[in-house]
């Protein structure tokens, strides 16, 4: 079962390393995402999924004394290029991360943050926006007379949520999620995963998991990383039912990680 | 050893532990007490607003409430943007792991416990012989113009000592926020400045006035550096230039206690000095600690 | 670059470099210190002339005031022969500072480990700002209510000969180091995990047998800091020691004896010595040594702060 040859491919990353000076934690990663598909990523701690993750926003340049080869390319542009202009491109790639993560400002501020970034906010009101991304990341019925409020008191799965929506603020081109659901409980996880389906269609949507479950249950491909290095690629279906390597077996099997 | 007596030694010890702690509190509240009630007798508005007279045995203490309000106005506004935009440098700009900023930031560190009289020397040395003689020579043809203990030196020597407290305080509270919040904005296409702009500065400001305040108030109660930099036994005039002398209440009282030639017909006006002087760092010290305290309690509801 | 975006760069260009150059102005000021202290004291080491009248070996070895007179220690800057030795000036400083020293650590750590661990919560939360407060005392008002009030008191208590002594100057400097030491050990105390003290207590000691074997070991580092900043606190204190000791340069180790310090030294003759004179160089050469050990006892200390936050957090080896 390929798929339709219509899906256009949004990101490509070739042969992808980084290391520190004495360890490898990504080693020569090749893949590619599709447009309006969800693409999990799946391998037990320390398999270098994260790594991969902040790579492609460039968020591995806040750590110091790792060194990164390879090419990342969104559209045309080659994320690695020395020239490139580092917010403009973060703009253009969503981000979620593994904790929930609201600043401390009311929920309005919280969404408008990325805009403040930004000169030309692009069309429609502010309101209209934050309508619209509240619903997007199925929160706007639970905060919608509340807008004013921190955004700390909101509960865990809330939180999660609105860092959702405040993503989408920017409008990103393509969405990455780091762990989202690892603190959340099942409700929670259930109508972030439900977000993401409706979302694919706009934007591709990277997901990092450590649950099999919820990879096997949300997206449309999977990929198996293990000690920084890409083992298999592959539709969901297929990765989890007839896995070539035996080393994915093991793993979606439960027999380690 | 049996139980009964070692609860009877537990009790000794932390019986001990308790005088000693109420044994300090009590000494602070005898100082106080005594300035307070020993001050009062003489306060009045008009001695807050009238110069020394007949050899300072009469009279107030305008002019060095004058020249204290002056002299720490200035060393705020010097060290202030220089301490708190030197922090966000070391913590926010300059690369982490750096060698050089470790040995910059240990240097910072080190110096805030460098004794007052060692900047009151450095001030002469470097603001007054160096600095002022060379501005001397350059725009006044060798006239004495800047080259001579003034207000303007004074201010910047007790910037200079304020300002390791400064960046020290400032760096800490920026340190608290966390770098999750930092990858967040910078996530969503914040520049560096923005991140710190609209991410950092917000949660910080509150730690970073209470820091400064606190460093201000240290800085308003030395007398050390501004010894041979600029502070003046008696001047007639109030300070209008920034290359003059001045007068300043803790020298005031230094003075006072010291080189009185009357020291029975001084010593009501000296304690009335002191307890302005105490009144003036206390302000500062406790609007420290309100901020403190409301900035604590909006984190606690935060959370 | 899309020109909308451009003037929003152009103010971030301008901030970014203020925050660059206030960096850089920070860090020359700091370097100038180091510069300037140390050029204004290198006659002492170089030219001839001062040599004569102040070389190390007449600073730090014993002198005869006139020839065939008996070798002296004597600090007597201003006289025909000036003599410049420093002995009595380190004697000073030390005796005050050890009188300030006994005076100051067991009151300040017997208080922390008091707020830290015995007191409730209520009573610490009123009892710590009011140490604290302490610090707040400018070290002026400190020195005026030890030449005014303390040093009569004292003289009556101990019948001693002269009004201003080191024990009464020590005292009044022992309660400026008092909130140093509080505060760091303190922190120090508070630090040490809960769990350390539940444990004790489960195996039946006593609170203060807690606090006594377990806590305090735990948090020694920070307390052993604590003191050391003390000591450097103590060392460079200026204003206190010049209003309270009496000024007179007399190597005496005796308490009772007034004796002048180090920093007061400075602080009462700086202001009168012709510039470029051997004076002005050897009271700047006082600088250096006030200076080079504050920074190294300084040094010290935080070494031992990082100590103690390596041992709490498990990362020790």
């Amino acid at each position: 079962m390929t798929p339709p040859p219509a899906l256009q491919e949004m990101l490509r990353v070739e042969a992808l390393s980084v290391k520190t000076k004495n360890a490898t934690l990504l080693d020569r990663v090749s893949l590619n995402v599709r447009e309006r598909e969800i693409l999990s990523i799946i391998g037990p701690a320390g398999s270098g999924k994260t790594t991969f993750l902040r790579c492609l926003n460039r968020l591995i340049d806040l750590e110091g004394g790792l060194s990164v080869s390879g090419k990342v390319l969104l559209g045309e542009q080659d994320v690695f290029d020395d020239a490139v202009d580092l917010a403009a491109l973060r703009r253009r790639i969503g981000m979620v991360f593994a904790l929930p993560t609201p600043l401390p400002l009311s929920i309005r501020d919280n969404l408008r943050l990325g805009l403040r970034f930004q000169k030309s906010s692009g069309p429609g009101t502010l309101e209209e926006r934050i309508e619209t991304c509240l619903r997007a990341a199925s929160l706007w019925d639970e905060v919608k007379d509340r807008l004013g409020e921190s955004a700390q008191k909101l509960s865990g799965g809330q939180q999660q949520r609105l860092c959702l929506a405040r993503t989408l603020m920017v409008r990103p081109e393509i969405l990455l999620l780091d762990e989202p659901c690892s603190g959340l409980d099942p409700i929670s996880t259930a109508q972030i995963e439900e977000a993401l389906q409706s979302l694919k269609d706009q934007m591709p949507v990277v997901l990092v998991t450590n649950n099999v479950k919820q990879a096997s249950r949300t997206s449309d491909r999977t990929a198996f990383f293990l000690q920084g290095e890409l083992v298999e690629l592959d539709d969901t279906g297929r990765l989890f039912t007839a896995p070539r390597d035996p080393r994915t077996a093991d793993y979606v099997s439960g027999r380690f990680g | 050893m049996n139980r009964r007596w070692i609860d009877l030694f537990s009790r000794l010890f932390t019986l001990l532990t308790a005088l000693a702690c109420f044994s300090l509190v009590a000494g602070v509240a005898l100082i106080l007490g005594d300035v307070v009630l020993n001050g009062l007798k003489h306060l009045s508005w008009e001695f807050v607003s009238t110069a020394p007279k007949t050899g300072m045995t009469e009279g107030g203490i305008f002019p060095a409430l004058f020249g204290t309000v002056f002299l720490v106005l200035l060393m705020t506004v010097a060290v202030v943007p220089l301490g708190v935009s030197t922090a966000i440098y070391l913590q926010e700009y300059a690369p982490a792991g750096s060698r050089w900023v470790k040995l910059i930031r240990m240097a910072i560190q080190n110096l805030a416990g460098v004794p007052a009289i060692v900047f009151g020397l450095f001030g002469l040395g470097f603001f007054v012989d160096f600095v002022g003689k060379g501005i001397d020579r350059f725009f006044f043809d060798g006239a004495l113009t800047f080259g001579q203990p003034a207000i303007l030196w004074a201010s910047l020597t007790l910037a200079l000592l304020t300002l390791p407290t400064v960046v020290v305080a400032t760096e800490e509270t920026l340190r608290v926020v966390p770098r999750s919040h930092r990858e967040v904005a910078y996530s969503l296409g914040a520049t560096r400045w923005q991140m710190v702009r609209r991410v950092v500065l917000p949660q910080a400001v509150n730690g970073i006035l209470t820091g400064t305040i606190l460093a201000v108030s240290r800085g308003a109660g030395e007398v050390a550096p501004i010894l041979f930099t600029g502070a003046a036994y008696y001047l007639p005039y109030l300070p209008t230039h920034l290359n003059q002398q001045f007068m300043v209440l803790n020298y005031h009282v230094y003075v006072m206690a010291t080189q009185s030639p009357d020291v029975d017909a001084t010593l009501p006006l000296l304690y009335s000095t002191v307890l302005v002087l105490l009144m003036l760092t206390f302000a500062l010290n406790f609007a420290a600690i309100i901020i403190r305290s409301r900035l604590r309690r909006r984190l606690k509801a935060g959370r | 670059m899309k020109p909308s975006s451009l003037s929003h760069s152009v103010s971030e260009k301008i901030i970014e470099t203020f925050i660059h150059l206030s960096a850089a102005v920070s860090i020359v000021g700091l370097v100038l210190i180091f510069i300037f202290i140390g050029k204004e004291s290198l006659p002492v080491f170089t030219s001839p002339e001062i040599r004569r009248e102040a070389s190390l070996s007449k600073i730090f070895l014993p002198q005869s005031p006139e020839p065939g007179e008996e070798k002296v220690f004597r600090w007597q800057p201003v006289s025909v022969v000036p003599k410049y030795s420093l002995l009595p000036l380190v004697v000073g400083t030390l005796k005050a500072t050890a009188v300030a020293l006994l005076f100051a650590i067991p009151l300040a750590l017997a208080a922390a480990l008091f707020t830290s661990e015995f007191a409730p919560s209520w009573l610490r939360e009123w009892v710590k700002p009011v140490i604290e407060l302490l610090a707040g005392i400018p070290s002026v008002v400190m020195g005026f209510f030890a030449l005014i009030v303390m040093a009569t008191y004292v003289q009556e208590l101990f019948g001693l000969d002269f009004r201003l002594n080191a024990i009464s100057a020590g005292i009044a400097l022992g309660l400026a180091v008092v909130p140093v030491v509080y505060t760091m050990a303190e922190d120090a105390l508070s630090a040490v995990p809960q769990s350390y003290r539940e444990g004790s207590i489960a195996l039946g000691a006593t609170p203060w047998q807690t606090a006594w074997r377990v806590v305090l070991p735990a948090a020694f580092p920070g307390i052993f800091a604590a003191c050391i900043l003390g000591l450097g606190r103590a060392i460079g204190e200026t204003m206190i020691v010049l209003m309270a000791s009496g000024n007179a340069a007399v190597s005496s180790w005796s308490p009772t004896d007034p004796f002048r310090s180090l920093s007061a030294t400075i602080a009462a003759e700086m202001g009168e010595v012709v510039r470029g004179s051997t004076h002005y160089h050897v009271l700047f050469f006082i600088g250096v040594l006030l200076f080079l050990f504050t920074f190294f006892i300084n040094y010290l200390g935080q070494l031992f702060v990082e100590r103690l936050r390596q041992k709490l957090s498990g990362t020790d080896k």
